[in-house]
């Protein structure tokens, strides 16, 4: 395991109980997603293995070093890419990137510096300050620091908040090369497309607990469930009989079906529904799709629980 | 110890002067030669000598003190304020380094700007009135001790500091009015005795006394007081920053 958290946990002065209780297991070279909406813990509990919050129990270790009694050695493993835009306004890109291999005690490579500045399309924006680059560059350096000494585990929180489709791409690129390479990466976010894209496995944290851990083909196919609203022209007192193969709920007074499928299934049913409601004679003004949001997921995830 | 980490936030610091030069090397030598103007000329015409000394050679030494403590604060204090204010803090707090090496980096860097400025001022100085330097060690050695303490001091306001305005009040309330009334432009035995007494509550008298002492010979305190009270500023502060790591008070939730 590359990182093991052992009943974990983080109040806050102010009383607020960010962990309680997180028990999780990273194995080496895994890309994995933290998934939760604002507030779950993600933040923090990256924080925690990082060093910049104190736990107030439990315990962490990163590649079997504990990272309060041997932080020097889980610190010098470890990249952040930490959510906000935090930089030196006034330093050129390269000065910044340098200062943060130097400050994790690694000998100066101009060379492995210029890697990294080229893999993420800085490498001409070298002796710019930063303070006159864009959001999206902005973003870059900070990766560009993370990757500064080579760090073996890589946790980027949030890195798509604001980030262009262009950006996310070459994000997603780095993150592949740098798996190939070995290194461990855990990602956090609060979009299931993102986690989907890029997992390998997915943990639904909230309120300071993990509610799963899953691998992210299992995980979808949970999630991957989307309805299909009708409005219908004329009110429906009922489901038509000849309808009632097809998972249909009538809603708003009888001008609205809705029909939930599977996206991940083989096939939807949507052309199968589409043709019997023509068939039957029921007339549509409009029709939308929709997926169930993430805080809905994690309502009835919590509920399954046992 | 991670001197490499040590060295780069050190080196990180020291560029900051450069691109600041201006203000950061051209204002106290301003300065310098305004107090001249001001003090050496226009007023201390009129003063003959003080204990042998000619009044523009014994207020060089008040002077340069004057300018070293709040440079030396405002240079650590901005150090370590402008990263927490930035959020940059995160790196430091992440990185593979113990909070004495930040220190040693910071304060480190800090003392040396504001040594460097007080040796600039000494020079600018000397054109304006001929210096003698009785204890040249010992001048430095006193120079280098207040740089450090009121850099460690300056440190502490960095990391209490949570707006911009906390960061000015100490240096500005605190450190200005006792560096004025601590025997900067005045030997403290030309005031009445209860004056006198006052005065040695106020650390600063102590600096200057000892920092004057290395150029002419001439004290309002002993040396060993003076060494010993710069020991006791130093000691205090480097128990404060032990706590402040020690708890992560304002760096570590």
């Amino acid at each position: 395991m590359m990182i093991s958290v052992s009943h974990l946990s983080k109040t806050y002065d102010d009383g607020f109980q960010a962990l309680k209780g997180i028990d999780l297991e990273i194995g080496r070279g895994e890309i994995f997603a933290l998934l939760g909406p604002n507030g779950a813990g993600k933040t923090t509990l990256i924080s925690v293995i990082c060093g910049i919050v104190t736990p107030s129990g439990g315990r962490v270790t990163v590649d079997g070093h504990d990272i309060i009694s041997n932080y020097r050695a889980t610190r010098s493993l470890i990249g952040l890419v930490p959510q906000e835009l935090t930089t030196d306004a006034f330093e050129t890109v390269g000065h910044v990137v340098r200062f943060s291999r130097g400050l994790f005690g690694k000998k100066p490579d101009a060379a492995h510096i210029e890697k990294v500045l080229k893999d993420l399309s800085l490498w001409d924006r070298r002796d710019n300050q930063i303070m006159t680059l864009s959001g999206g560059m902005k973003r870059r350096v900070m990766i560009a620091k993370a990757l500064a000494h080579e760090p073996r585990v890589l946790f980027l929180d949030e890195p798509t908040a604001g980030v262009d489709v262009e950006l996310r791409k070459e994000m997603w690129q780095v993150v592949h090369d740098l798996r190939a390479s070995g290194v461990t990466i855990i990602l956090t976010t609060h979009y299931i497309e993102e986690a989907e894209e890029i997992a390998d496995r997915v943990a639904v944290i909230n309120h300071g607990e993990i509610i799963l851990v899953e691998d992210k083909a299992e995980l979808m196919r949970k999630l991957g469930k989307k309805q299909l609203e009708l409005e219908l022209h004329a009110t429906l007192k009922a489901v038509p009989k000849k309808l009632s193969q097809h998972d249909l709920v009538l809603a708003a007074d009888g001008l609205r079906l809705i029909y939930t499928y599977d996206t991940h299934a083989e096939r939807t049913g949507i052309t199968a529904l589409l043709k019997d409601l023509h068939e039957a004679g029921i007339r549509f003004r409009d029709l939308q799709t929709t997926q169930s949001s993430l805080e809905e997921i994690f309502v009835s995830l919590v509920r399954s629980e046992p | 110890m991670n001197w490499r980490a040590i060295w780069t936030i050190y080196k990180h610091e020291m560029s900051r002067t450069r691109r600041t030069l201006a203000q950061s090397v051209v204002s106290p030598v301003i300065s310098t030669c305004l107090y001249f103007v001001v003090f050496g000329s226009a007023i201390g015409s009129r003063i003959t000598e003080i204990e042998g000394v000619s009044y523009g050679a014994f207020i060089v030494p008040g002077m340069i003190m004057l300018s070293l403590r709040p440079l030396s604060v405002t240079n650590a204090s901005f150090g370590i304020y402008f990263p927490k204010f930035t959020g940059t803090i995160y790196e430091l707090l992440s990185a593979p380094i113990s909070f004495i090496e930040i220190v040693i980096g910071y304060v480190g860097a800090a003392a040396t700007k504001s040594t460097c400025l007080a040796l600039i001022m000494l020079a600018t100085a000397h054109l304006f009135v001929p210096l003698e330097i009785l204890h040249p060690f010992w001048m430095l050695l006193f120079m280098v001790l207040t740089a450090t303490t009121f850099s460690l001091l300056g440190f502490i306001i960095g990391i209490w500091a949570i707006n911009f305005e906390q960061l000015q009040i100490i240096p500005l309330l605190v450190i200005t009015p006792l560096a004025f009334l601590g025997g900067t432009f005045y030997s403290i035995t030309m005031l009445p005795p209860t004056w006198q007494t006052v005065s040695l509550f106020n650390p600063v008298v102590y600096l200057v006394s000892g920092f004057r002492w290395s150029f002419y010979e001439i004290s309002d305190v002993s040396v060993g007081v003076s060494l010993g009270m710069i020991a006791v500023f130093l000691g205090t502060c480097l128990i404060v920053v032990w706590y402040i790591f020690k708890t992560g008070y304002r760096l570590k939730s």
